[in-house]
């Protein structure tokens, strides 16, 4: 196949191909801001900078979202353009999929544990 | 889908699917790949919850603060952001048709790949010899699931990056083979997202507990 051939193929497909718009300087900004946004986050775990570990997990969850969104767009690709917005609707539906299924299990199980009878109480039922 | 009628026969009419118009071999498969990808996010769902309920669940054993090292952990994630990078720059000289610099930096992003696999193995190997073996107690049997699946991606992935080098070595950038380097492109940037989301929630967090 030649470089002729393969440049028409991409071009008819344009919008099917999400990797026919990667550039040198996109994957490298990602790069840049992925290193910078996982530093941070081990930089305030390891030094204990802020006052309470309540924000600091706040925080470094914040920064993990950020990451993964720069890494869906910078290496992933992602645009709401590609595979003529299918991609798109696949990731939604995943991220729904994802929340119930995470803040659910979370949830019921920690209810769970908060309301089961501790066994000392259960011994003087009879 | 359209159904239309054959105008020329003015008796009975003819009703015919008009078929799509034909696409070129591996048109689909970005968006399959894709789909793969979400279902296989959906596995590590899974194991994140059970992680996420399981965590703190420690059996009078070894915590979080105990074992992790988060000096190997950042080292661990720098490899396979590293990776990450190498990759792209495999994509963009495939791009350019330059075969000897791509197979260049997939053997690179190789090299990453194993370094980040060894140093995961030195950590369980270590776990392991301190008596902090998956049976200990639920958050241990947890993160060697959701871990140890993330580490396994990352093992087939690399079997599959070896593959493709033999593949482009021997065939050179056809367009099935650049197919075929896109789809791990997907598949190991998704490896490195659900990283994001293990040395966060599963290093991280853990230690601040």
């Amino acid at each position: 196949m030649n470089t002729d051939t393969h440049a028409a193929h991409a071009h008819d497909h344009h919008h099917d191909d999400g990797h026919a718009h990667s550039t040198f300087s996109g994957y490298m900004l990602g790069f840049v801001l992925s290193v910078v946004l996982t530093a941070i986050p081990f930089w305030l775990v390891m030094s204990g900078t802020l006052p309470s570990k309540q924000i600091t997990a706040l925080v470094i969850m914040a920064f993990a979202v950020v990451q993964i969104i720069v890494h869906m767009i910078y290496f992933l690709h992602m645009s709401p353009k590609s595979e003529n917005g299918w991609s798109m609707m696949a990731l939604i539906f995943t991220i729904v999929m994802v929340v119930i299924a995470l803040s659910g299990s979370l949830w019921v199980m920690n209810h769970l544990n908060s309301n089961m009878m501790p066994i000392h109480e259960m011994t003087g039922m009879k | 889908m359209t159904v239309a009628v054959n105008p020329s026969q003015t008796g009975e009419p003819v009703f015919y699917v008009a078929d799509e118009h034909p696409h070129p071999e591996g048109y689909s498969t970005s968006l399959g790949f894709w789909i793969y990808l979400m279902s296989d996010c959906l596995i590590f769902a899974m194991l994140f919850a059970a992680f996420g309920v399981l965590g703190a669940n420690y059996a009078a054993g070894p915590a979080p603060k105990d074992l992790f090292d988060l000096n190997l952990v950042a080292v661990n994630t720098s490899m396979l952001l590293l990776s990450s990078i190498t990759y792209g720059f495999a994509m963009l000289t495939m791009q350019q048709n330059k075969i000897a610099q791509t197979q260049m930096w997939l053997a690179i992003t190789g090299l990453f790949g194993i370094a980040f696999i060894s140093i995961e193995l030195t950590e369980f190997a270590h776990m392991i010899h301190e008596g902090a073996t998956p049976q200990r107690s639920a958050f241990l049997s947890s993160f060697f699931t959701l871990v140890g699946t993330h580490g396994l991606h990352v093992s087939c992935g690399l079997i599959w990056l070896v593959t493709l080098m033999v593949q482009v070595w021997r065939f050179g950038l056809i367009e099935a083979n650049r197919r075929r380097l896109m789809c791990l492109s997907m598949f190991w940037h998704f490896l490195d997202v659900v990283w994001i989301g293990v040395f966060t929630f599963v290093y991280l967090l853990g230690v601040l507990r």
